[in-house]
């Protein structure tokens, strides 16, 4: 497998979000918007990349039965590196996320990604394998949250794209039910678009 | 009165899973059945319980009067991990039958976000419910208890509806995941009706 298809892949092929459906709690429960979502997409990047990284470099030295348990701390640690860091320099952000930003650590995608891919494969490859996965669950992440934002409140990213003062808009999709709905049809949408690849 | 309020917000108005998002994987992969349903919410009821009691003692015991509370994300996760393994463990030696039931879903409950989630709202009740005053045991006991009640008549509810989806007819873009996540919706939708109870 080339560098490049190690990125590709998870941005659409294996994209965590709507093929694989893993960390799907963060994904439903931070996508009110375009902006959270993004954010709360960064941040697992962040942690997946450097946990993924670090196992990697760590894989040899672990003895197989204790191997979760080490992940997981591994995981955490860098959880609260991303926590105190949001914590400082985007307080509002880390307001709005909230409970989801320590969830990150039973992030299954996370662990997933340290399991099937880190403890195999060399330091390297586990930088972009992480990079790629980070950067497709960031970009469902994304558009799941801008689907959402567009027609619950009529805005993109904060900014009111319908023309209206006050735009009369669907308010159940950025409720908890219209998480549900939105990324059931996205999925069926994406399933129709590789297809017919 | 402190304890029914918490009691049916926490099951009712805010539902954990069809409100909160939390322990949606487990919501999503073990609800085929009623019968494996039942048995996965008996365990996160079991472990939900079990953590939050350690967890809010050792938060309020230790890691506060030495001024440790960043390090909340990192122990819990461990102590939730190692108690899933002694559960388990104490489970086989003392009762085969409950180990038979419960064993398979227990390794799943270290990796559900719900257990986690709890063991952290728990920690500061007032913050989140305008009716709770102050923290103690007692009440995230409640709350524990409370919100893992609220994951297994989400849980069961759903499997008992996807049971039925099973005779239904539905188009070959939308089945599997997305018809799940579709009913999933619609559940939501109807629990939004408690909205303002409490």
């Amino acid at each position: 497998m080339t560098n490049v298809s190690l990125i590709t892949k998870g941005i659409i092929k294996e994209n965590p979000v709507f093929v694989l459906l893993l960390g799907m709690c963060p994904t439903l429960a931070v996508t009110g918007s375009g902006i959270n979502g993004f954010a709360m997409g960064a941040a697992t990047m962040f942690v997946l990349i450097l946990s993924n990284i670090v196992i990697s470099g760590i894989k040899s030295t672990i003895p197989s039965k204790v191997r979760i348990p080490a992940y997981i701390v591994v995981i955490a640690t860098f959880v609260t590196i991303v926590q105190l860091l949001m914590e400082a320099y985007t307080p509002s952000l880390h307001k709005q996320l909230g409970l989801f930003i320590p969830l990150i650590v039973v992030n299954c995608l996370i662990l997933g990604r340290a399991e099937a891919f880190a403890s195999k494969n060399n330091m390297f490859h586990s930088f972009l394998d992480g990079l790629g996965m980070g950067l497709g669950f960031t970009f469902g992440l994304t558009i799941l949250g801008l689907v959402r934002e567009l027609l619950g409140a009529g805005t993109l990213f904060g900014i009111n794209i319908t023309g209206m003062q006050h735009p009369k808009m669907m308010l159940v999709f950025i409720l908890p039910p219209g998480a549900f709905i939105v990324l059931a049809y996205l999925v069926s949408l994406n399933r129709m678009v590789q297809k017919n690849k | 009165m402190t304890y029914i309020l918490i009691i049916i917000s926490a099951v009712f108005v805010n539902n954990i899973v069809l409100s909160q998002f939390l322990g949606i994987c487990p919501f999503i992969g073990v609800s085929n059945k009623v019968k494996t349903a039942i048995g996965m919410s008996a365990a996160v009821l079991f472990v939900m319980v079990l953590a939050t009691m350690v967890t809010y003692m050792l938060f309020f015991y230790i890691l506060k009067p030495l001024q440790l509370q960043f390090l909340n994300t990192i122990t819990f996760i461990v102590i939730i991990a190692s108690l899933v393994q002694m559960v388990e463990i104490i489970i086989k030696k003392v009762s085969y039958s409950l180990y038979e039931a419960l064993g398979v879903f227990l390794p799943l409950i270290t990796t559900n976000c719900a257990v986690l989630g709890v063991a952290m709202l728990a920690l500061d009740l007032p913050v989140k419910y305008s009716f709770v005053h102050e923290n103690t045991l007692m009440y995230a006991v409640v709350f524990a208890i409370a919100n893992s009640l609220a994951f297994g008549l989400a849980l069961i509810l759903f499997a008992g509806i996807r049971e039925q989806l099973q005779l239904v007819k539905v188009p070959k873009q939308m089945q599997g995941v997305p018809i799940t996540l579709l009913t999933a919706g619609l559940l939501a939708l109807a629990f939004m009706g408690f909205a303002g109870l409490v």
